[in-house]
């Protein structure tokens, strides 16, 4: 039997969806072929956004053409087809490709609708659709000052945040009398309304544009019905989308009377061995303008074809959530009260700006629907009450209540849930997927994702996904595996407390306690540093020498070659001329090479074991101290020179920059830890992107908290305004030590806070409020680690007891002649490896 | 400097200049040897002090650590793992590392070509 030949119009997420399903089970039965108008292979575009966040078009691929090619998938890009012959079963392109088919699957998705407002074709008017779009918009958005979106909906929000993103003065123009007027209620879109306004985006409701004409501040004006007028350089139409049925059109298929290629619960078309799906198809009047459904459809059309028509299209649920500029919306279910009899709780909360609506059945059993603006978290519970037709509690109210400390409350257990409950509707992924995949040994988020892909479309689901998880396992009598390694059945913070509470002060006496084996390279490093953050002992004493690893160990960074570097600290980046010349001096003594850190200071490399001890003698004798870059510890405060010198500083940013780096100097962590002082909003020092960042004010300091750069960037969140040098210090003091407390081993205060239950709020609670009632303790026990400081450097180079382990043989004074140097740009570097061997061919 | 053949023991150190559950650099018939001491079982190892992998003399300055019964040492460079014992990669078929014989007398460290 020769294969069957299946041609797929249109490469966008369903249609890839509908080959990867086709592919998954037995492609050899058949012969596949897709074209594509756009000159690209499906990418994600419901993340098309991120976009100007930096993901580039690769990023956002679904899939490549490898893969195509590996699974014997045909591809032809660029190329619209525009003809459908059905009485021959072939299709014809723009080009004039003419193939086959045994099967035909339209999923030629939607277009932006345009309204018909004179000058609306002009250079700087654009849709929000494809990446080629955004291309455009980037471009114009460079000649641009001011932009408009016309459109108040879901991405008519999403686009006006890319406006933003492109520094342009940005208003959004609605026809309706508020935003998102298909989702929310009206006090949802008040809410939002204000929420956006203070994002400082212009909104203007109830204005129906009439025309577009040449501007007089701007390139463009835009005529109102009401006869006022608003000017911008640039505009993006986001007036909604019409399903993508001009082929399926002329060619003959039933089309809906406002559109859409009419198809039935197997996703058939009027015309026999023709599919329709995604956003172009028609089910029960309804196009669906989400990809979960249209995934679905996908999955129907592929089992039909195959033979399999058991499964059947029956509709999808709309509901969303969201992060629109920054702004947590969600929707669930029927918003604008149609169903009699029904009832809704609104909770409205002016000052915290927090709007919620949940609407009931006329018995006060079921969900109906919700609108959460503000405030989300009740989102995944809400949705699934409604969805699988559970019984509310006896006062739903506590559901969009805020909880009052009492987590429990407002939440629902998901054990309650059933099997057949979607926890991600991107994915397709039910709990009953979950459960399995626990089943067959996933023990984490990262497994999970791997193995179902559940959380890693919209990302919507990820918090109920990870509930589903931990329950789950805890369920199966797992454990929720914590232990750091074989040698100890305890997390670190377990370890932690072990060590805090029955005062250990070694690792032989904590194996003792609770451990076996020798330990090894996780272990031992964790418990060198849970040490040292507690009793601030010397860390080259012996009993802790085993522990350190690769940097501590010789208290220096080693490099590739097996040098070393050598950063002395430089607290707040301030450093005298005669300290500078003092480093200079060194570098050229020892020929070190020189360089400029992206923390502010200056590195030097490819020092030798034996000559750190001379090295640090002088820059000790030179007034420095070792700046700890080995450490997982303070690294650096970095600031700018605020109110001492910048006309625009507010505080003196460098003086507090340089008092916080001392101290907590020598401090040691679970991970790294920098700060960044700014002396006003413009922000300098980049403190937002730092564990603990202060930016002044001219009331005091904004605490951010929990900032990073590295490979995850992150900005910090906002933990307390307005605050005094003292409350600045004390906030500090508790919020680290409760960090190096209760954060994993090699766990930024990011991933830390991340993964806190509560996030900042609790993390306030604890810190602010003291609801764990340990703030004296943290106090305390920051003034003795500040109390113990001592240089490491200073403490080595008095003791020739130590001094001892720095030199390359025991037995020789000889040095390590494996090393090869080259000069580049008067400078230099370790020769590597192939390298060498070029040289010794000449 | 004196030499050694292949079946003498040539003394290194003391036993007081060993790194305590960790490891020393020491100069062999023109090779690095790394040697280490375990307080915890009191035995001795050697082995080559060339990291494979990252191709640099370091391996003395690696974590020793256990896995089951196996004692090992992990490259400060990149990790990898060699049983201390027989000089094999843990992480890796490819490299195995030569081993030393080596043993404590009289407070002396002792190494000889392996027999
Ligand atoms: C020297 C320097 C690069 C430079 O030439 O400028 C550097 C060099 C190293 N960085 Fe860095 N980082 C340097 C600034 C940064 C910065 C910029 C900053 O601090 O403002 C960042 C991003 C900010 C941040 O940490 O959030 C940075 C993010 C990292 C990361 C990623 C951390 C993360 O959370 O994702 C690592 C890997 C790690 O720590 O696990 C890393 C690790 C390293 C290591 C330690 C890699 C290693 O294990 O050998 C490098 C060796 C340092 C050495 O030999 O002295 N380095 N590194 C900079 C030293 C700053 C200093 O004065 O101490
Ligand atoms: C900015 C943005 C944000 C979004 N956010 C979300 C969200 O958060 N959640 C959500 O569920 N959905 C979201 N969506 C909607 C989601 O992207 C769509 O539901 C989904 O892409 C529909 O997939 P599709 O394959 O039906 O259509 P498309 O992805 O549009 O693919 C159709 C493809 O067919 C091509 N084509 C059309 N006609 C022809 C022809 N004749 N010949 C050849 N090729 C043709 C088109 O060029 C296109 O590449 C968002 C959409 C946008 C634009
Ligand atoms: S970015 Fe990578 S290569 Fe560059 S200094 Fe940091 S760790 Fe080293
Ligand atoms: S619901 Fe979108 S990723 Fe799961």
């Amino acid at each position: 039997m020769s294969k069957q030949r299946i041609i797929v119009v249109g490469n966008g997420m369903v249609g890839h969806k509908f080959i990867d399903s086709i592919i998954t089970d037995d492609s050899v039965d058949y012969e596949v072929i897709t074209f594509s108008e756009e000159s690209r292979l499906a990418y994600d575009r419901v993340q098309l956004s991120y976009f100007f966040s930096g993901k580039t078009a690769e990023d956002l691929a679904l899939t490549d053409e490898t893969y195509y090619q590996e699974n014997g998938i045909n591809f032809v890009l660029s190329d619209k087809v525009v003809e459908l012959d059905f009485a021959n079963k072939q299709v014809i392109t723009a080009s004039g490709r003419v193939e086959a088919y045994d099967k035909l699957v339209l999923a030629t998705g939607s277009f932006p609708f345009v309204p018909p407002i004179p000058g609306n074709d002009q250079e700087h008017c654009h849709v929000y659709r494809t990446i080629d779009d955004l291309e455009a918009i980037t471009e114009s958005g460079q000649k641009s000052k001011v932009g408009v979106v016309i459109g108040g909906g879901l991405l008519g929000l999403e686009a006006g945040n890319a406006l933003v993103n492109l520094g342009l003065e940005t208003h959004i123009v609605e026809f309706a009398p508020r935003l998102m007027a298909v989702q929310l209620d009206e006090g949802g879109g008040a809410l939002l309304r204000r929420k956006i306004e203070d994002l400082g985006v212009n909104v203007h409701t109830g204005k129906a544009t009439t025309e577009i004409v040449a501007g007089e501040t701007c390139r463009y004006r835009m005529n109102f019905a009401d006869g006022s007028f608003l000017e911008t350089d640039t505009i993006i139409f986001s007036a909604g989308i019409r399903p993508q049925d001009e082929l399926a059109r002329s060619s003959g298929l039933t089309i809906g009377e406002r559109g859409g290629i009419v198809i039935d619960n197997h996703c058939q078309t009027s015309v026999e061995d023709v599919y329709a799906i995604g956003e172009c198809a028609l089910w029960e009047n309804f196009i669906f303008g989400l990809v979960a459904p249209g995934y679905q459809m996908a999955k129907v059309a592929a089992a039909h074809i195959k033979g399999d028509s058991g499964l059947a299209f029956t509709g999808a649920d709309m509901s969303t959530k969201l992060k629109l500029l920054g702004v947590d919306v969600a929707s669930i279910g029927e918003v604008h009260g149609k169903t009699p009899g029904a009832q809704s709780y609104t909770y409205n909360d002016e000052i915290e700006q927090v709007y919620k609506r949940l609407t009931v059945s006329a018995d006060g059993k079921k969900v109906i629907g919700a609108v959460l603006v503000g405030d989300v978290d009740a989102y995944g519970s809400l949705l699934q009450l409604m969805l699988n037709d559970m019984d509310l509690p006896a006062n739903p109210s506590v559901l969009i209540l805020p909880s009052s400390g009492d987590e429990e409350s407002a939440g629902l257990g998901v054990d309650a849930l059933p099997d057949t409950a979607a926890i991600c509707s991107c994915f397709d992924v039910s709990k009953g997927d979950i459960k399995e995949a626990v089943a067959a040994g996933c023990t984490s988020m990262g497994e999970l994702k791997a193995s179902t892909k559940a959380a890693t479309g919209c990302g919507g689901c990820s918090a109920l996904a990870k509930q589903v998880l931990d329950s789950e396992l805890a369920n199966l009598g797992f454990e929720v595996k914590k232990d750091i390694c074989e040698h100890f059945a305890y997390s670190r913070q377990e370890l932690a407390d072990i060590i805090r509470v029955k005062k250990i002060k070694n690792f032989d006496a904590l194996l003792t306690e609770c451990g076996q084996g020798l330990g090894c390279e996780i272990c031992k490093p964790a418990v060198g540093n849970i040490l040292a953050s507690y009793w601030n002992e010397y860390i080259l004493e012996d009993a802790h020498i085993e522990l350190q690893d690769t940097n501590d160990i010789y208290l220096g960074n080693m490099q590739k070659d097996g040098t070393y570097s050598v950063v002395p600290r430089i607290a707040g980046g301030e450093v005298t001329p005669d300290g500078l010349i003092a480093i200079g001096q060194v570098a050229k003594e020892f020929d070190l090479y020189t360089k400029i850190t992206g923390g502010a200071r200056v590195d030097l490399f490819g020092a030798q074991l034996h000559e750190l001890p001379a090295i640090w003698e002088k820059l000790v004798d030179a007034g420095f101290e070792t700046g700890h870059a080995y450490g997982k510890s303070l690294r650096t405060v970095k600031s700018c020179v605020g109110s001492t010198w910048c006309r625009y500083g507010v505080k003196n940013s460098i003086g507090f920059a340089i008092e916080l780096e001392n101290r907590y100097k020598g401090l040691r962590s679970p991970h790294k830890v920098k700060f960044g002082v700014s002396g006003c909003t413009r922000e300098c020092a980049e403190a937002q992107g730092k564990d603990f960042g202060l930016i002044a004010t001219d009331k005091g300091w904004n605490l951010f908290v929990a900032g990073n750069g590295g490979m995850r960037p992150r900005h910090g969140d906002l933990f307390a305004s307005d605050l005094t040098d003292e409350q600045v210090r004390t906030y500090i003091d508790r919020i680290y030590m409760f960090y190096i407390r209760t954060a994993d081993r090699l766990q930024r205060t990011s991933v830390w806070l991340e993964n806190m239950e509560g996030g900042v709020e609790y993390l306030r609670e604890v810190v602010i409020n003291d609801s764990l009632n340990i703030n004296a303790e943290l106090e305390t026990e920051m003034e003795s680690n500040i109390g113990n400081y001592q240089c490491e450097w200073k403490t080595t180079i008095q003791s020739p007891e130590k001094l001892k382990r720095f030199k390359h043989y025991v037995n020789s004074e000889e040095v390590d002649t494996g090393l090869k140097f080259k000069v580049e740009r008067e400078q230099r570097f370790p020769l590597l490896k192939d390298e060498i061997k070029i040289t010794e061919l000449v | 400097m004196e030499t050694s053949n292949n079946s003498t023991w040539t003394e290194i150190c003391s036993v007081k200049d060993l790194t305590p559950n960790g490891g020393t650099c020491a100069q062999f018939n023109d090779q690095q040897v790394a040697i280490f001491l375990c307080k915890r079982s009191d035995n001795v190892y050697a082995i080559a002090n060339f990291d494979p992998f990252g191709e640099a003399n370091v391996l003395s300055r690696g974590l020793m650590g256990s896995t089951e019964e196996i004692t090992y040492v992990a490259s400060p460079l990149l990790k990898q793992r060699f049983n201390l014992a027989t000089g094999e990669c843990l992480d890796s078929e490819v490299h195995k590392l030569k081993t030393f014989d080596v043993r404590v007398e009289n407070e002396q460290v002792l190494l000889k070509e392996a027999s």
